[in-house]
Order: structure tokens, then sequence, then C-alpha cells
């Protein structure tokens, strides 16, 4: 390699040590990071796939592709995967990972060996889920609802819950490594005040994590006794009382929406200044929503449940609370759009991403509102228009979110840049594709096509037909990243240690960055997004 | 350490590499078994959610499931934690005060505690399951009924007082279970001397544990056994 030869090559993480042991013994939270990533993609294209028989079954009207048995375990595997598998870990396991050590001047997280054991958990979690899926899989939907999950299911309930109780571990030890991490090991001079603002929706999600999924454990651990040694729990014909298990349920699982979405607000407040060049619009209301969405998150489970037979005193109060989440979410959107307002805008591949995730969070959250109105949402309960409306939220949002933050640090992960043009290329296809699928199925919600069934009336199928097309653009738009990502780690062109002139102490050391990622312990003299002091590259660092 | 660029004098070996000293490195700690625990809260907090509902609503259940458990026993192991939680805390100043052997036997006084608790939860359960008050298809609560007949006993609710009833005195048993675990290595630990003045957290957040784990019974004990004792008329 010439190129090598030339700059003489640094020692960093990724050259430092070779071999399969270097890699599944690490505690390096760079290499971990990686791990993940790996992971993570895998179970993408594996609850993908799911996806894509889903939408080729709902292409024509009747139950031709798979019958109504198959279709139950395929939305429901979707689900399990797509939520426990890929959302909840993508960003803060991969970028989180890799970027809250450097980005507070650490040498690594708090607990290396624990982050490691995450990891491994997560692999036993995942291990299991796919000898669940292999072996026939369930058929309960990802909700699991009782007393069809403990007492009816003839199907695998008992190895998914199982599963997921164990990647409940996963997440809960990576929350924690985060909060000691932003709590104990922040370098001299990063206070609170100077934290980059993903690292405060870090923060957040950590606390849903470690608050909300040890009542998802123990609700899928009662679920299991309930099933298998027959505890009578929630089983009516035992005693138990169905609705006691939504509740349990929901009060993690809406949560849950969170820990997804907060990270990847936090990815676009990194993106949107940088590519602004503008300090960030309000500093502190950015960090103190994201603290207040995952308060509140824990206050409005119930509006899942408007229709399965709550109080109707106890449903309004879900309903207004539900509605005071769109206090913090707007806030965040109305500072990123002052942000870029007269910002010197550039448009590069993350932050095309950017845009993608503020209008698409945008129409997701304000549909939102029309299922807390307590009216709207027994006409559209468990219909179309509340899978349109959270996969607006949890593809449009999070996974445009993800994408965005790998565009914007892969030079910093890899060391080389991606190709500019097919990353743009890829972003519009996933915009395109993301609405072709989803948008329609507003309407169908709304006309009246319910969830879950795996047939529907003719006058259905041309929206059914857009969907299902624009699912297919979307894979291509999936697809692409993967392609060209693996491309540059040989061909692309070498990163520069801050290739796009932005803040952050993740951009003062070297691309990649040494095992320890400073070469002596940084100082923080200056505030966050100090745009107005940082020169931007001179050419865009991306043009072949 | 030999990758570390600065080298740094009078280095303690039980430093890691990623801590500045050994005060960072005993607040991380120390933080992240306080942040444990408040999951293990939330873990807890699921079951005694599920189990003041049912409470509310099968008040005569609950009363008489309590009644049939042994309450002699379930004291006699309150006690019991109560001592180990003594023994920890002792040992955690032993621990400070560098005195190894003194260490050690305050630690392994905590396993003999939670084995004989263990122990005696072990035969309490061998009871419940001779009156067949195990939870399933052998579920019976006919001696209940025939013991309290002023008592309205419906089985299916009588059968969820013990569902919980194993649910929680289980899960706390398997916490019991890794308790005694860990105690098992920081005796092994301790008798090697790892454990110095400068350096014992391992020993501090290991009895934070045992701490919470003895609180969790504080609490069933009474939600279990003490439901209504008083005389039937």
């Amino acid at each position: 390699m010439a190129t090598a030869a030339i700059t003489a090559e640094r020692e960093n993480y990724l050259n430092r040590e070779y071999g399969i042991r270097s890699w599944l013994l690490t505690t390096d939270h760079k290499r971990i990071a990686l791990l993940y990533l790996l992971s993570i993609t895998f179970f993408f294209f594996i609850g993908g796939f799911f996806a894509l028989l889903i939408r080729l079954e709902l292409l024509t009207p009747a139950g031709d592709l798979v019958q109504a048995d198959t279709y139950n375990k395929l939305f429901t595997m979707h689900g399990q995967v797509m939520v426990f598998f890929f959302l909840i870990p993508s960003i803060p396991a991969v970028l989180g990972n890799f970027l809250v050590p450097l980005m507070i001047g650490a040498r690594d997280l708090a607990f290396p060996r624990i982050n490691l054991l995450s990891w491994y958990l997560y692999i036993i979690a995942g291990v299991m889920m796919l000898h669940c899926i292999l072996t026939g899989g369930a058929d309960t939907g990802w909700t699991f609802y009782t007393p069809f999950s403990t007492a009816f299911s003839n199907t695998k309930v008992v190895e998914a819950g199982l599963a997921i109780f164990v990647s409940g571990f996963s997440s809960i030890l990576t929350g924690l490594n985060f909060v000691v991490t932003i709590h104990r090991m922040r370098a001299p001079g990063m206070t609170w005040s100077r934290l980059p603002l993903f690292i405060w929706a870090h923060y957040a999600t950590s606390i849903i994590q470690l608050l909300g999924t040890p009542v998802l454990a123990v609700t899928l651990l009662l679920v299991v006794l309930e099933r298998a040694l027959h505890l009578g729990i929630f089983d009516p014909t035992r005693g138990g009382d169905p609705l006691l298990f939504q509740h349990l349920f929901w009060f993690y699982s809406h949560p849950a929406v969170y820990i997804m979405i907060l990270p990847a607000m936090g990815v676009v407040t990194e993106i949107v200044p940088c590519f602004s060049r503008k300090r960030i619009f309000g500093y502190k209301f950015v960090a103190m929503s994201s603290i207040a969405i995952a308060v509140f998150g824990f206050l409005v489970w119930a509006h899942h449940m408007f229709v399965a037979g709550i109080s109707l005193y106890s449903a309004l109060i879900f309903s207004i609370l539900s509605y005071l989440v769109a206090v913090p979410s707007a806030i965040k959107v109305f500072n990123w759009t002052a942000t870029m307002y007269k910002g010197s805008i550039s448009f590069a591949t993350p932050m095309l991403y950017a845009f993608g995730f503020i209008g698409l969070f945008t129409m997701g959250g304000l549909t939102g509102l029309f299922l807390a109105a307590l009216g709207i949402d027994v006409h559209v309960t468990d219909t179309y228009f509340v899978i349109a409306h959270f996969h607006y939220i949890m593809v449009g949002g999070a996974v445009m979110g993800y994408l965005g933050g790998m565009h914007f640090w892969w030079p910093k992960i890899s060391g080389r840049m991606y190709p500019e043009f097919w990353g743009k290329l890829a972003a519009m296809i996933v915009f395109i594709g993301f609405n072709l699928t989803f948008f329609p199925q507003f309407i169908l919600g709304y006309l009246g096509m319910p969830r879950r069934y795996w047939q529907y009336p003719p006058e259905f199928q041309v929206l059914n037909v857009l969907s299902t097309a624009g699912s297919t653009i979307l894979a291509v738009g999936y697809l692409l990243p993967m392609v060209y990502f693996l491309w540059s780690m040989r061909y692309g062109k070498l990163a520069e240690d801050n290739p796009w002139g932005a803040s952050g102490l993740e951009w003062t050391t070297t691309s990649p960055p040494p095992t320890f990622n400073f070469d002596r312990t940084p100082e923080v003299t200056w505030e966050a997004y100090d745009y107005a002091n940082i020169a931007a590259p001179e050419e865009a660092p991306v043009e072949q | 350490m030999s990758n570390s660029p600065i080298a740094v004098e009078q280095h303690n070996p039980a430093l890691r590499h990623h801590f500045a000293d050994m005060e960072q490195q005993r607040q991380a700690s120390s933080l992240g078994m306080w942040v444990f625990l408040a999951t293990e809260v939330m873990f807890f907090g699921g079951m005694f959610c599920a189990y003041l509902i049912y409470r509310y609503w099968y008040f005569n259940e609950f009363a008489a499931g309590s009644r049939s458990l042994d309450i002699w026993l379930g004291t006699i192991n309150t006690a019991v934690l109560i001592c180990s939680s003594l023994t920890v805390a002792l040992g955690v100043r032993a621990a400070q005060m560098g005195k190894r052997k003194l260490l050690v036997v305050l630690l392994l006084l905590t396993i003999v505690f939670g084995v004989a608790f263990l122990g005696i939860k072990g035969v309490e359960w061998y009871t419940k399951f001779q009156e067949h008050h195990i939870p399933g298809s052998s579920f019976s609560a006919d001696n209940l009924i025939k013991e309290y007949p002023q008592i309205r006993i419906d089985p299916s609710h009588e059968q969820i007082f013990f569902s919980l009833y194993f649910a929680m005195t289980g899960l706390h048993a398997l916490h019991m279970i890794i308790g005694v675990g860990i105690f098992t290595f920081l005796t092994y630990y301790a008798w090697k001397g790892r454990y110095t003045p400068e350096y014992h957290n391992p020993v501090e957040i290991g009895g934070l544990y045992w701490h919470f784990v003895d609180i969790i019974w504080i609490y069933l004990f009474p939600l279990l056994y003490l439901i209504d004792r008083k005389p039937l008329k």
C-alpha cells in the first residue's frame, strides 16, 4: 500500500492486534462497538427479510404466499428481532459504545469487561432467538399478550421470552456503563454544560434502559413461569388479570420507543450544527428536553390500552400526559431548525439523513398526537395507521438517525471516507422508499385496514401494492451503504482527523483513534459546539 | 500497563488502566453497584405491583394463605438475614482496616448465615409441596377451606397468592444463591490477601448487594407472612 508507506501508518485500535482472539476477548470499547455493529447488522437483515415476506404476502388481497399461522409468526418475529435485536442496541451499543468515552475524553468506559459481557449476553440471546426462529418461532405478536401467550399459543413462546429476557440484561449493562462513565470519567474541564448533546441523549436513554428494562424482564419471567410452571398471574381462568400484563409490558415497552429515538436525536444534534457551521440553538433546552422525554416517557404507557378496558378517568389522564411528550420533542425540532436558520448549510450525506430524520420524525410525532386523542384512537386502534405511525418514528426516525450517524463517524471508525456520491444516492433512495412504503399505510389504516391480518378486502390493494413496491426500494437503500462501507474499508480515501471540521473531542484524536483514545488526557477549555472558532474544511473532504 | 503512555509513579497494581487514580476507580465501582441496585428495585417492583393489586382484590385468600405460612421459620429467617448483614458490615470495616483474618472469618460467617437461610426456606417450600400449595394442576386449597371456614376462599384466587409467594421468594432465593457465590469469591481473594485498606471495592460493593437482598426480605416477610394474624372469631 503506497499511502501507508508515505504516512507511516500509526498504531491505532484496528491494527494494534490481529486475530480472532484479539477481537473476541477485547475490552476496548471501540472494538466492542464493531462487534455490535456486525451482530446488529446481521439481525437487521433477518428482521428485514421477515418484513419483505410480510409485504410480499400483502401484495394481493388473498392469502396466497403464506397462510394465517405463518403470517402470525412472520410479523411476530419481525417485531421481536427488529425491536430487541436491532433498534434497542443500534445507536447506543454501536455509536454510543464507540463515542461516549471519546466524546468525554476518557480512555474507555468505566467497566470495560462488563461492556464485553453485555455483548456476549446479546449474542447468547441472539442465538436463542435464532434457534427459536429456526425451530418454529412464536406467534404472539412482539407484545406477548396474555392469556394467548400463556394458555393458548402452540408456538415457542417460552424460548422467545427467555431470549428477550437475556437481551434485556445486555441492554441494562450498557446503560449502567454509560451512566457511570458519564458521571465519573469525564476529562478535566468537561463539565455537564460542555457535554456534547449526544452524551445527554445517551444519558437519558440509559436511565430508561436502567429503570424500564427490569420491569419487562420480570414481566416476561412471569409469562414464562405461568406458561411453563402453571403459576397463575395473568390468566383469567386461574384468577389472574390480563390487563395487569398489559400495564407491566407497556411500562417498559412505551419508554423503549424513547430508547430507540433519543440516541437518534443525539446523532442529529451533532450533525445539524456541524453542517450548518453554527452553535446549537438553545443548548440547555435540547439537553433538558432529552431528560424530559425520558421522564414523561414513563408516564404515558396506558395510551396503548385505551380500548383494552381501562377506566375512562385513567384514560383521560394518560391521554393528557401523552400530549405532554410532544413538548420536549417539539423543542428539539424547533431548535434544530433554529440552528440551521442563517447557517451555512452543506448537503453532505449525514446532513441528508438528518433532514430526513427531522421531517419523518415530525410526521411520526404528529400522528402520535392523533393516537393520544381518545376519540380518534378508538377509530384507528389496531389499524395500519398505528403501524405507519410507529414506523415513522422507529424507521424514519431511529434508523435514519443511525445511518446518518454511521456516515458522520465512519471516517473516525474506519479511518476511511465512504464514496460521497453513493452516500447521497442511498440517502435519497432510503427517503423515497421509506415514504412510499409507509405513507400509504396511514391512508389504509384510516380507511380501516386492520393490522396483523394476512388477507384484506380487494379495495385496499392499490395502496398495498404501493407499499410493497416502496419496501423493495427501501431494501436497496439499506443494502447500498453496507456495500460501499465495506468497499471503503479498502479503497476509500484516507480520512483526516477531522474531515468535517466538527467540534467535539472525538475529532481531536487520530482517525482511527489509538487504543487508549488520546495520547494524553485532554483538557477542555471551550464550550460545546464552538463553531465560531472552528474553521470549515476548505474543500468538501469527500469529493473524489 | 507497559503500553500506557504515561508511567505512573507508585502505581497501585489494583488500578485498572483506564482510571486516573484509585479514588476515581472506587467511586465508579460504587456508583455502578448503586445504579445496578436501582434496576433491581424496578425488577422486584414489577412483582410488588402485581402483589399490591391482587392483595387488594383477593384479600381473604391472601390472608388465609398468609396464615398457612410458618411464622416461626419466617421469623428465624429474618433474624438470620439481619445477623448476616451485621457480619457483612463488620467485614467491610475489617477490610478498611486491613485485618485479613477477621475479614475472612466474617465473610465465612456471612456465607453460613446465607446457606442457613436457604436451608430453612427449602424446608418451608417442602411443607408447601406436601400441602398441595404448589400452583399448577395439583394445586388444592381444600385444607385451607377446611381450616378457616370463617373465610370465604376462591381456590383460583388462592392460587394467585401462592404463585406470587413462590415467584417472589424464589426470585429472592435466587439472589441469595448469587450472593453466596459472590461471597465465596470474596472469601477466596480475602484469604489470598488481595484486599488492602487502599483497595477493597469488591468487598464494599459485594456488601451493598448483600444488604439489598436482605432489605428485599425485610419487605417480603411482613407482606407474605403477616397479612392478617388476628385470632379468628
